[in-house]
């Protein structure tokens, strides 16, 4: 009795503690209202349901030490039934059954509430990568590393632009799918999911795709970076000016109002500070090279804020050395981990839609040609994204 | 139709059945028989659906691993799950039913024989239909709940969804054929004085079962349907760029699933109900609150579907209704525990092997059960939903409550079956073993869920730190899969040299205990007249039963012929759906013919026309 209540209360403590840093992908490590209420729930939950099982397998293993034959026994007695055990043994778990129904429903309505003023990020899954947009902040688009501010209530709108993905970082809270958006007759809403949240710790958050989505489900990696609303504006500033060191001196200069003219809230010292920096070196002509090889084989599919926006089927580049990760989290984000995706994108996440030098084993995904670069060239391509800080 | 009118004389004792050879086997219309056949070849493909899982644990061996392509993997967890819960878990299920039934209620076969090897015999025909995608290299690669849209021909081109998609819609055909069956033959074909409430558990879990399958598995046609239409026709029902619904297959597909989900245990439970007073030496407790448990989670099981669905943005009114229908559900499940255990209470138990699997269920499948309690909590669900430990907790209801179930009904009737007694020593060893490896691979999965790991991933980052719980699983399910071969050593040496049996070795109580083991094929030469739920433990009773059970028949009761039109017709059946995948409006109508010609024998033959010397 005593032993199986101390091998219980290991276990329990197993099941509900973990630190995060050991498991960064811990459901029980919660960092936001939304993961605490959850787990909170979650406890109480656990502790029921340990009593329960203490119980049966305790009155369990009772009954089969005590009524084991031995060759004495008499026949046992004919019990048929007994009416008042049977309602008890109703009425018991029912009660239990609501003691969790009652804050189950409360946190149903609770975690569904839309809060007020909050920041809405429109999140968007596509096989197999992560689109971040910020609707109320000109739009601004990033990709697999989401930023958000501590303190300040984040409101995820979801949709998928391919098949139905989960969103799903276990320390912010629970999942959510990214269903499609089905098309409705005119006058009616889009539907959309959502997932609301005010972050209570700055960090980096690791998650993933909860809901199978095709060839390389489990590589559709991002991470959430919580910081101050410092950092955070700062963030976004830049990632609205993008990487306008593309041209001279005097048109970047120019390029800012327009670009921060589209809705940055905050135009000013970032912005400043990057043209700034770029005034003082010139400019590397490696970069330069690498930002033509772009233009020319990479453009058609991917953004960079200040470079060239007309791609938007694929992940936008913007700051896309100061990402820690490539790939949808898959990879360390350096210039050979680059040179790696770009040669052979099939062999880090399969069935992705990216072209890559040549197909290498799996089968063809797309119908787009392979990239016409040289090694060497894909080398100066990677060092120049890795150079968009 | 009956087979159980009175006996006329018409055959003489030479004839019967026991003709041997491949023929006599695929023309049989004899319940036994294919009971036996529903029995192989789920065993068979348990093996099949194992070794899918031993590679899918191999590959999860290691962080990052290269072993298999992620192609591959999708396909073997697919087909992993598609093989136990269509080709195994169910069908091993209709083998108790086919075998037992008929012998419980004192039937002399099932109402409808040769729709009866009908029923088997497309059951074989779709399950060879969708492995054959593998030979094809296009097995079925959306996991085993295919949810739109992308099935859809714009995500998934390929021949894998048509396998699918079809290899279900076969499937699904047998499945409803069985219950239409066994409904009939329950509601007509027992013997006089075999009331309703004197069914033994297992025949009454399969009454309920029964209802489930004709009515949950229409509901999986019409979606298969619509998405058959929708790859084959460019109709778009779940295309939701046209104005289709995704989340609508989830809803068809899980109210078919969730009944699907009673549909596999309650045989189970059917089975423990009759081995635990078996073993106890008492009658079941609380027989009728048994009863009526099996049959309201039969009926609640059609209002809890949702709560599969608690992250598919259904709004917190549907989230809260849900929560409250599952909790409900939980109530009748935990009568049943405590009923069983009630039972073996101032009992005294035997620990058989069959007993021990028995307990085995009361215990693991309650983990199960109470992890499902943590995620009927549709909060606590937002974390656990498709990551391992919804894995782990399916895996300790499936693998917990059914398979333990349905060993501990192995157990229990091969001497039935056979007339020899598996080996008692093998046998524990093999319960021990089970034991073992099945927790060493499923508790683990607990903790790599709860640290983050999500479900249907082909591979995991190192970062996640749950290395090690994928280690234990796959060292358990390398020992599970071990302890199986024990089972079928068990089998292949006690049918040789097993001991023999008698009619009644475990001094059970019910009918099927009553007449010689292996039964003649007529089962009973005259029909027994049962007073009580436990026949055959009164003496007086007893002695009534056996005095026409076990005597030797002066005329034997004239039993339908064997006929090859159910495999006609079966094989017709497989071909047309399957020649829809060739996208050719006529190609189904040539197997359509083929089967036309089959229902034209079928009809026009007489079952009991007299057999000539055969």
């Amino acid at each position: 009795m005593k032993s199986a209540r101390s091998i219980l209360g290991l276990l329990g403590l197993a099941l509900l503690t973990a630190c995060a840093g050991e498991y960064p992908q811990s459901s029980i490590a919660p960092t936001t209202d939304f993961a605490d209420t959850i787990h909170g729930l979650y406890v109480t939950i656990f502790w029921w349901t340990m009593v329960i099982l203490a119980v049966v397998w305790v009155i369990l293993a009772y009954i089969l030490v005590k009524y084991r034959e031995r060759p004495d026994s008499p026949k046992p007695k004919q019990i048929h039934g007994h009416l008042g055990m049977e309602i008890a043994w109703t009425i018991g778990p029912a009660l239990i059954v609501v003691a969790i129904a009652i804050p189950t429903i409360q946190a149903v309505f609770a975690t569904q509430q839309v809060p007020e003023d909050s920041l809405v990020v429109e999140v968007i899954g596509h096989q197999y990568w992560w689109e971040f947009r910020y609707p109320e902040n000109g739009g601004v688009i990033t990709a697999n590393e989401l930023h958000v501010p501590v303190g300040t209530p984040v409101s995820l709108r979801l949709h998928s632009d391919d098949v139905i993905h989960s969103f799903w970082v276990p320390q912010l809270g629970g999942k959510r799918d990214a269903n499609p958006l089905r098309q409705v007759p005119e006058g009616q809403d889009l539907k959309y999911n959502w997932i609301h949240f005010t972050a209570q710790e700055n960090g980096t958050f690791m998650g993933q795709c909860a809901e199978f989505c095709g060839d390389s489900h489990s590589l559709m990696g991002m991470r959430v970076i919580v910081e101050s609303q410092e950092e955070f504006d700062a963030w976004l500033a830049d990632l609205t000016a993008g990487h306008p060191q593309t041209v001279t001196q005097s048109q970047a200069l120019n390029a800012v109002p327009t670009e921060a003219g589209t809705g940055a809230s905050l135009p000013g010292p970032a912005l400043q500070e990057a043209a700034s920096q770029e005034e003082a070196p010139a400019e590397d002509p490696a970069i330069a090279e690498g930002r033509n090889l772009f233009l020319a084989n990479c453009s058609a599919c991917h953004a960079i804020n200040g470079v060239s926006e007309a791609g938007q089927i694929a992940p936008n580049l913007t700051l896309l050395g100061r990402r820690s990760s490539i790939a949808a989290g898959m990879l360390e984000n350096n210039v050979d981990n680059l040179v790696r995706w770009i040669s052979d994108p099939q062999s880090v996440k399969p069935g992705a839609l990216m072209p890559g030098l040549e197909y290498q084993g799996g089968r063809p995904p797309v119908v787009w040609p392979a990239f016409n670069l040289t090694p060497d060239q894909v080398r100066t391509v990677a060092n120049y994204l890795y150079s968009l800080r | 139709m009956s087979v159980t009118t009175a006996p006329t004389p018409a055959t003489s004792p030479e004839t019967h059945h026991e003709a041997t050879g491949l023929w006599s086997w695929i023309t049989t219309v004899d319940h036994k028989r294919i009971g036996i056949m529903y029995f192989v070849t789920s065993l068979f493909f348990l093996g099949v659906g194992g070794i899918e899982a031993l590679i899918i644990r191999l590959q999860l061996f290691s962080p990052e691993n290269q072993l298999i392509s992620a192609q591959l993997y999708n396909q073997l967890f697919t087909m992993h799950g598609t093989t136990m819960i269509f080709l195994v878990a169910m069908p091993q299920a209709v083998a108790f039913f086919n075998y037992i039934v008929p012998l419980q209620i004192g039937a002399r076969d099932v109402a409808f024989p040769r729709l009866n090897a009908l029923s088997y015999w497309i059951y074989l025909f779709g399950a060879i239909y969708l492995n054959v995608s593998w030979f094809v290299g296009a097995a079925p690669n959306t996991s085993w709940v295919g949810y739109a849209n992308l099935t859809s021909t714009q995500f998934s081109p390929g021949l894998n969804v048509d396998f699918w998609v079809l290899g279900l819609s076969i499937l699904g055909v047998s499945s409803i054929m069985g219950g239409v069956n066994f409904i009939t033959t329950i509601i007509n074909l027992r013997a006089p004085g075999m009331k309703l409430m004197r069914m033994p558990l297992f025949t009454w879990m399969t009454f309920v079962t029964s209802f489930l399958l004709v009515t949950a598995l229409p509901v999986i046609a019409v979606a298969l349907i619509l998405l058959a239409f929708d790859r084959f026709f460019a109709t778009n029902f779940f295309v939701a760029s046209a104005g289709g619904d995704p989340v609508l297959w989830q809803h068809l597909f899980w109210i078919f699933g969730h009944p699907e989900v009673y549909i596999l245990v309650l045989p189970a439970f059917g089975v423990i109900s009759d081995v635990i007073p078996a073993f106890s030496r008492k009658p079941l407790f609380g027989y009728p609150v048994v009863v009526y448990a099996g049959v309201l989670i039969g009926f609640i099981g059609w209002g809890v579907w949702s709560h599969h669905m608690f992250t598919s943005g259904l709004g917190p009114i549907a989230d809260s209704f849900f929560v409250a229908s599952t909790m409900i559900i939980a109530i009748p499940t935990g009568v049943k525990i405590f009923n069983w255990m009630a039972t073996m209470w101032g009992g005294a138990l035997r620990f058989t092997t069959a007993m021990m699997f028995a307990v085995g269920l009361v215990a693991l499948f309650t983990v199960g059960g109470l992890s499902g309690i943590m995620h009927s909590s549709a909060p606590v669900d937002l974390q656990q939903h498709d990551s391992y430990f919804v894995v782990a907790h399916f895996h300790y209801v499936i693998v917990g409550g059914i398979l333990l179930g349905m060993f501990s009904g192995v157990y229990y009737w091969f001497p039935k079956v056979t007339g020899r007694l598996l080996s008692e020593k093998l046998g524990k060893l093999h319960f021990w073993t089970t034991i073992i490896g099945f927790n060493l691979t499923f508790f683990p999965m607990h903790f790599s869920g709860m640290y983050g790991m999500p479900r249907r991933t082909w591979t995991y980052q190192a970062e996640l730190n749950v290395e090690i719980y994928n280690q234990l699983s796959t060292v358990g399910a390398f020992f599970l899969g071990a302890s199986t071969l024990l089972l079928l050593w068990n089998i292949w040496k006690s049918l040789k040299s097993g001991e023999k049996a008698g009619h009644n070795p475990w001094g059970a109580p019910t009918l099927e205990w009553s007449i010689p083991s292996p039964p003649h094929h007529y089962n009973f030469p005259e029909l027994p007249e049962v007073r009580s739920r436990e026949p055959l433990w009164h003496d007086d009773e007893k002695a009534a039963i056996e005095a026409v059970t076990l005597k030797e028949p002066v005329t034997e009761p004239e039993m339908p012929n064997p006929s090859f039109w159910p495999i006609i017709v079966a094989l017709g059946t497989t071909v047309t759906w399957a020649l829809v995948m060739t996208g050719k409006w006529w190609a189904p109508l040539l197997g359509l013919a083929f089967t036309a010609v089959g229902i034209y024998g079928w009809a026009f033959e007489d079952p009991f026309k007299k057999k000539a010397a055969h």
